[in-house]
């Protein structure tokens, strides 16, 4: 069991931590302290243009090493440590720091995939962990209950237009820093309830892709998966969910043909990537993807028999998707709509604005 | 020179007050180990298979088999199999032949492997309840899927190669006609129809009587190319080249002369009485270039309609040749282990040469992996599949589907006699005798068959349940989901598996 929130505002609108924070609080019950993280996007306005790294360090020492082996990649335009305070439950096994890079000109057409090959070089020192790497973006994770995570990063001090927030209670791995979500890459973050039974499958068909999973944690492969469907293979994200929760052999044959070829032809290209196990997840896009006008994106989705619950709900030009709908009422008395997504139906949130 | 070889191996027991003298048994003995001498059944020791036939017929259950009771002095080394061996090579000076599977290595690497269940942070599925899919798809798949936009509406624009479509993830191996009955044939090919599978032709080509059922038939095309023409092979759901078989990998094959009466005379196209020889290697292919050649030739004779597959056996190197084979062109490699069942093969080689399958597959699937090609073709593993369990550990380890034989003949009726090669199965399977053919009923057959693929998919069901798996395809390479029990470091190290407990 774990929480999960997102709140987005379609025009791009920046708004405080308190309400994420407030949400995901109310849902304490479905986390046990070993981990909580949010992603917001839209936090680094004046550094748009520079991928920024949030980079958790296991000793202030390797700060150093990481700048040296920065240098060798990307140019540093600025790093500082991220402001913490210390929270009493929270033990300090990491020194949180941001880098904001950008790649040097001759890679520039093919900056995104140079960035990941950048961040699992990192993560597979050991020692330092990437744990965002997009552009006006940035995630906060740790051990504790989400609301000591949000005070051990001073979060009450960003806005931003998108957030997602993660309680954790880890049934496969310790309770870790780099265990706690969001899980995030380049652009997209994802927070993930569930357990997935098909990582071995997942794991091994990403490695073939180039991904190296290092977090011992199942929900990593979705934000690899979510980024080799949607950004390399620029499938557009109603499809992409399709992979992810694939409909039934039975209610593909009754689809129209042209339907009924697509749908076949990613079932049978990316079965590997099937996720298979109980899953809601709620995957944040910073940029525009493709099949999809505007900045951004917000998709929940389940997995395709809805073994874990997944409520979404709507105030004016503010989209909501979350574990319970009680999550929601806590930062909004009022909504327009509020609804339950049916299995393996994707849920998407645009941001249409300038952010 | 009196010797001990011709004492033999089992006794046949008749109860004589409940024998009634019907002779039922004496009928039913294809091996001629029954006689009527002197008013009553005799029975001959030495000719006994232990077939079970006459148990079986036996309307009075008066008959029972028991291992000789006669024991020779023991010694480790020198088992009682051993010293028999050099009995008879003594007496003949000629190759031992076998049937069957390799009998010599005991130890399957499927029994110590484990699989996994979920436990409350995870709801096991209940098949019962919930759908839980097996359909696989064997073939080469695109490394991704290219979609156009035309206005409102996406279109494909990828091109899927033609891929074979499975309703069970398990096969029935390539058999062939003139190695077994036409009977078992019918019936193979009928239970393959009936669950929504593939049955092999084998390489002695394909009886007219079958051609209705060949959407549901792999046509084999062996180095002896008995049977080939182009009808046949775009009747065919997938042509398979035959390069060896774990059974006697690197050895040809040999159909006597005797069994080819004239039906298979017109299904081999060869002459009647002729000997089919399967030459070791095929004659035109003397390296993978060669290969490569044949399979695109098979696909230019069937329009690239149909997935053209490649069948090895294990052997040492099989990594590296199925890499070879995969860039040649084949739409799915079938790895056939060292434990794998024929008709008739030199015991040493059976009992010698080759890997097991699991070894073998494991090396394979991460070779592919490795080289950015898993994609490109299918694997299928062979050799040793006996229950769904060992379905599961294959499709875990990285199969995509399995293919089964002597399963499927044990289905038929087959004991596991180890005869074959005598072309007397007194169950009408592996004979070409019309009166033991009319023992096998192709219909009930058909229907026993698909009995034991319907439970074996029951039972993956199950597994996959239990897993917290609603879909094949999540299993398929998904060693996190097995662990080993009593597996060396080096073993689990290339089945890519973690020992159990941790």
């Amino acid at each position: 069991m774990c929480s999960i929130l997102g709140i987005v505002n379609e025009n791009g609108k920046l708004f405080s931590a308190n309400y994420i924070i407030e949400g995901i609080s109310l849902m304490n019950e479905r986390c046990n302290g070993l981990g909580g993280g949010f992603a917001a996007y839209g936090l680094y306005p004046e550094y748009k243009d520079y991928y920024a790294l949030h980079i958790l360090l296991k000793d202030v020492e390797l700060k150093d090493q990481v700048t040296e082996m920065l240098k060798d990649y990307v140019n540093i335009y600025k790093d500082e440590e991220i402001e913490t305070r210390n929270v009493e439950r929270i033990p300090q096994d990491y020194t949180p720091w941001r880098f904001f890079v950008d790649v040097p000109e001759r890679y520039t057409n093919d900056a995104d995939n140079y960035i990941i090959d950048l961040a699992m070089k990192i993560n597979s020192t050991g020692g330092a962990l990437v744990i965002s790497s997009g552009k006006n973006m940035g995630v906060f994770k740790a051990i504790g209950y989400p609301d000591e995570v949000a005070k051990l990063y001073k979060l009450d001090n960003y806005k931003a237009y998108m957030w997602l927030a993660h309680g954790r209670y880890p049934t496969n791995t310790r309770g870790w820093w780099g265990g706690a979500h969001p899980f995030s890459i380049l652009d997209n973050s994802i927070v993930h309830n569930g357990e997935i039974t098909s990582y071995g499958t997942n794991k091994r068909f990403l490695e073939s892709y180039g991904y190296k999973c290092s977090y011992f944690t199942d929900s990593e492969v979705l934000a690899y998966l979510w980024d080799l469907l949607v950004r390399r293979h620029k499938l557009p994200i109603e499809l992409a969910s399709e992979v992810l929760a694939p409909p039934f052999w039975e209610q593909i044959e009754r689809m129209p043909p042209e339907r009924r070829r697509i749908i076949e032809a990613l079932r049978m290209t990316y079965g590997p990537a099937m996720v298979n196990g109980p899953f809601g997840i709620v995957i944040a896009n910073g940029s525009g993807l493709t099949g999809v006008a505007g900045n951004g994106t917000m998709v929940g989705l389940s997995d395709r028999i809805k073994l874990r619950p997944l409520i979404c709900a709507r105030k004016n030009d503010t989209t909501f998707m979350a574990s319970e709908e009680s999550a929601i009422k806590a930062v909004c008395k009022n909504p327009d709509n509020v609804w339950a997504p049916r299995a393996g139906e994707p849920t998407v949130a645009m941001v249409n604005g300038d952010v | 020179m009196e010797m001990y070889s011709s004492v033999p191996e089992f006794r046949v027991v008749i109860d004589r007050q409940a024998c009634r003298l019907c002779k039922r048994c004496i009928e039913n003995c294809s091996f001629g180990a029954l006689e009527w001498r002197d008013n009553k059944v005799k029975a001959f020791d030495d000719r006994c298979v232990a077939c079970q036939r006459c148990v079986s017929m036996c309307p009075e259950d008066a008959i029972a088999l028991r291992r000789m009771p006669s024991v020779m002095s023991a010694h480790p080394i020198w088992t009682e199999n051993a010293r028999r061996d050099v009995f008879t090579q003594s007496r003949t000076g000629a190759i031992l032949l076998a049937s069957t599977g390799n009998e010599l290595h005991e130890r399957v690497i499927f029994d110590n492997l484990l699989l996994d269940a979920c436990q409350v942070t995870n709801p096991a599925i209940d098949p019962l309840r919930e759908p839980i899919e097996l359909r696989t798809y064997i073939g080469r798949k695109p490394r991704f899927v290219e979609l156009e936009e035309l206005g409102d509406s996406v279109r494909l624009k990828t091109e899927l190669s033609p891929a074979l479509r499975l309703e069970i993830p398990i096969m029935i191996a390539q058999m062939s006609y003139g190695a077994i009955s036409l009977e078992a044939h019918e019936a193979l090919a009928r239970a393959a129809v009936m669950r929504g599978t593939t049955m092999g032709s084998g390489e002695g080509g394909l009886h007219k009587k079958l051609y209705p059922y060949a959407d549901h038939i792999i046509v084999q095309v062996a180095s002896g190319r008995f049977g080939v023409h182009p009808a046949y092979l775009k009747a065919g759901a997938a042509v398979e080249v035959k390069i060896g078989q774990g059974a006697k990998p690197g050895i040809g094959g040999h159909l006597p002369g005797t069994k080819i009466t004239e039906e298979i005379s017109e299904a081999r196209m060869i002459p009647i009485g002729a000997d089919a020889i399967s030459p070791a290697p095929h004659h035109d292919i003397y390296s993978i270039e060669d290969l490569a050649q044949l399979v695109n030739s098979l696909k230019e004779a069937t329009r690239y309609k149909k997935p053209v597959l490649v069948k090895i056996a294990a052997v040492h190197n099989v990594a590296a040749i199925s890499s070879g084979i995969c860039r040649a062109g084949a739409d799915a490699i079938v790895i056939d282990g060292f434990r794998a069942g024929t008709g008739a093969t030199p015991k040493v080689i059976r009992d010698n040469v080759g890997i097991p399958i699991e070894l073998a597959l494991a090396s394979v699937d991460q070779r592919l992996r490795e080289e950015g090609i898993r994609n490109e073709t299918s694997i299928i593993a062979s050799g040793t599949i006996r229950n769904s369990g060992d379905v599961a550990k294959a499709i875990a380890l990285g199969a995509d589907a399995v293919k089964i034989g002597t399963a499927a003949l044990i289905a038929l009726g087959c004991t596991v006699c180890k005869r074959c090669y005598t072309g007397k199965c007194a169950w009408g399977i592996a004979t070409q005798e019309p009166e033991l053919r009319s023992r096998l009923d192709p219909v009930e057959g058909a229907q026993r068959v698909s009995n034991l693929l319907l439970a074996w998919s029951i039972e993956l069901k199950e597994i996959l349940g239990a897993a917290g798996i609603n879909s094949i395809e999540s299993l398929r390479g998904n060693r996190d989901r097995l662990r080993g029990y009593g597996l060396d470091h080096t073993t689990l190290e290339i089945l890519g598996v973690q020992p159990a407990g941790s």
